[in-house]
């Protein structure tokens, strides 16, 4: 296939200007996500209007605030999920998505991840998992490989890394698809699933750090990064039959969960109409 | 854009439900009907002593009322949760006790920085660490004033009695939405606990004060910008097609951030600075009682600020020349006030359940020709009269 070479680009519209160019790394895969979730965007033609975007803090907390058009909160470090939760009380009509990485989503912020799965509120959360700490420097973190290099574990990382989608399915979450970001149509698609559902829907994302991962560990060049999700992704329905010997370093992918479950607002705002038609309050 | 709470549908409600009289209820409840009265329609907590009951009345009432309770995962959660509903236009509240706190700090300091209207009730307990979880203290003077990090301004009121608790929680709500800032309630776990008569009054005596909102697109695009002088920003709410960005980061007037700019830093952390000390007649408030003719002043706030004036009051009995000054706001220090009183009395006894953390503060406004002496008892039991008059006598 020929080389198309882009000398405009149409998802800019969904964009803050002011706030280009971004602050990512040359061969982020956060430039990925962006692109990704504004293509989803396009493609359910989605009003901007309708979208509250909330992120923590680290790289990934930057994809879509404040690079993203739309009403965003920039929080403090792990909280992103419990001020999104707040938003979504108040705008139940909107669609309220959370954009983060590993460790502020499933590190420090790992209860608020468990606990908005388990009362399934209507919320999209994209977990950028890079595998590490990247903006503080490219330290370890809950999901770095088993072996794996870092500032602070400079001579092997001894720690089991957390399987975030396997525990947010576990958890009570209505969808829940892990791609990486070789799978760019994949993610698309999983993202577009996952603000269309009534429930919480996590999208984890693999993605490459270069700068602060891959030099540790021997993958400098983000394509090389690239080739390693590439040859150790295995497709949830393979890694089901695979033992975990056999799925030790591999990237499980797919869709985990696609479920209908009571909704949390929803319950919420049918509690508050049966009190207030059990006390006599309705007009 | 609408600030929910305030419509007359939810006047109907609560004239329907909450008729105006006397009523037997807690310090919590109080608390909890306050905040029902200036308009409260979020809230979200985690249970801790002693200030459950403040959650359990919002449980029960809320719904009733179309509102909304949120028991999240932990403190954190909670005022996290807190200002996400507050930037949809929600008047919210938690309410949590020393350890909470603590926990809350971090987002306390956020709230700050992004101008966030929110009302966080702290019931004191004893400390440091879980200490004694049961019992009242007022340990978190400073905890209130400096627990978060940073240059920072804060509102802090303390009530003095279950009635009062009504009313400064009616008044916390109203300062945070006039200076779009948190403001913090030190109560106590032992007003908390006491249950005594609470006059509920009508809606229509209840002065309920809203945030400003923009008025145009101009004033809605630029979130942190000073366009009427004041300091307060008017609120672009979320939902309403700004495309506002709030962040805890040092932000431009239109909410980018820009952390690199020394003059953008000084500017915001200055002007959040300025909107409070510039406001005071929003917010300073204090009580006083014998304060013209007195030679002895007792100070005192909150829990502690009853069994003063009962001293007080039997002091003078005894021919003492004794008055009495109650901050209720308590940060803001009332400064000038407090200077003037300082300059005309000989002594001066600050009277709290700590080991003096309020005499710290006083200690800035007073001479030092004034004998400053601390009443001060720890153990989760509150101050006696006798045990304040016997500190009056002993300086008479």
């Amino acid at each position: 296939m020929a080389k198309k070479i882009y000398s405009t680009y149409p998802m800019v519209k969904y964009l803050r200007k002011e706030a280009l160019p971004t602050a990512l790394c040359p061969g982020c895969g956060g430039g990925t996500v962006l692109n990704a979730f504004a293509n989803a965007i396009d493609s359910l033609k989605l009003d901007p209007k309708d979208l509250v975007v909330v992120s923590g803090i680290g790289c990934s907390a930057w994809i879509a605030s404040p690079y993203f058009l739309a009403d965003t909160l920039h929080t403090t470090h792990g909280r992103a999920i419990a001020f999104a939760t707040g938003v979504k009380v108040g705008l139940p009509d909107k669609k309220v998505v959370v954009i983060s990485g590993d460790g502020d989503l499933a590190s420090i912020g790992g209860n608020h991840l468990l606990h908005a799965a388990r009362r399934n509120i209507d919320i999209t959360v994209i977990l950028v998992n890079n595998f590490i700490y990247g903006m503080t420097g490219g330290q370890v973190a809950p999901t770095t490989p088993f072996g794996a290099k870092t500032t602070t574990s400079p001579y092997r990382n001894i720690e089991h890394p957390l399987q975030i989608s396997e525990t947010v399915a576990a958890a009570g979450a209505s969808y829940v698809a892990r791609w990486t970001t070789a799978h760019v149509y994949q993610l698309i698609e999983s993202i577009k699933k996952a603000l269309q559902v009534k429930g919480f829907s996590l999208v984890e994302v693999i993605s490459q750090c270069p700068v602060q991962f891959g030099r540790r560990n021997r993958m400098k060049e983000p394509a090389e990064m690239l080739h390693w999700f590439l040859k150790n992704s295995v497709p949830v329905s393979k890694a089901r039959n695979m033992s975990p010997e056999e799925l030790e370093g591999k990237f499980v992918i797919g869709e985990f969960v696609n479920r209908e479950r009571p909704e949390f607002i929803t319950e919420l705002n049918k509690l508050i109409d049966e009190v207030q038609e059990h006390f006599g309050l309705k007009e | 854009m609408i600030i929910r709470g305030d419509e007359p549908e939810q006047l109907r409600l609560i004239r329907k439900l909450y008729k105006p009289g006397n009523y037997f209820m807690q310090g919590n409840e109080a608390v909890a009907y306050g905040a029902l009265f200036a308009g409260c329609r979020f809230y979200a907590g985690y249970p801790i002593t002693p200030s459950s009951e403040i959650a359990e009345t919002m449980a029960r009432e809320l719904p009733k009322l179309g509102g909304y309770y949120l028991q999240m995962e932990d403190e954190i959660g909670s005022i996290a949760a807190m200002v996400g509903a507050s930037w949809t236009g929600f008047k919210v509240m938690t309410a949590t006790a020393g350890p909470g706190f603590s926990l809350m700090q971090e987002n306390l300091g956020y709230a700050v920085m992004t101008e966030t209207p929110l009302v966080l009730v702290d019931v004191q307990r004893s400390g440091p660490s879980t200490g004694q979880a049961t019992k009242g203290a007022q340990g978190d003077f400073f905890q209130a004033r400096w627990g978060t990090h940073g240059d920072h301004p804060i509102v802090a009121v303390s009530p003095t009695s279950g009635q009062d608790a009504f009313w400064e929680t009616i008044r916390a709500f109203n300062i945070a939405e006039k200076l779009r800032t948190p403001v913090v309630v030190l109560f106590d776990g032992v007003l908390a606990h006491t249950r005594e008569q609470i006059k509920i009054p009508d809606i229509e005596e209840v002065e309920i004060a809203y945030r400003k909102l923009p008025q145009n697109e101009e004033e809605a695009r630029l979130p942190f910008g000073d366009p009427h002088g004041d300091g307060v920003p008017p609120m672009p709410l979320f939902g309403h097609g700004y495309f506002t960005h709030v962040t805890g980061s040092t932000h431009k007037e239109n909410g980018l951030r820009d952390v690199y700019t020394p003059e953008v830093h000084d500017k915001l952390v200055r002007r959040i600075h300025r909107k409070i000390e510039k406001n005071r007649e929003v917010y300073e408030k204090y009580e006083e009682h014998f304060t013209d003719d007195a030679e002895i002043l007792v100070v005192s706030w909150g829990v502690s600020a009853r069994p003063a004036l009962g001293a007080v009051l039997r002091a003078r009995e005894e021919g003492i020349n004794v008055g009495l000054f109650v901050p209720k706001t308590v940060h803001p220090f009332p400064a000038e006030r407090m200077r003037e009183l300082g300059k005309r009395v000989r002594t001066i006894l600050v009277a709290e359940m700590n080991l003096g953390q309020m005499i710290i503060e006083v200690e800035r406004y007073v001479n030092d020709d004034v004998l400053l002496k601390g009443v001060n008892k720890i153990g989760g039991v509150p101050l006696t009269v006798e045990e304040i008059l016997r500190e009056i006598r002993g300086v008479a």
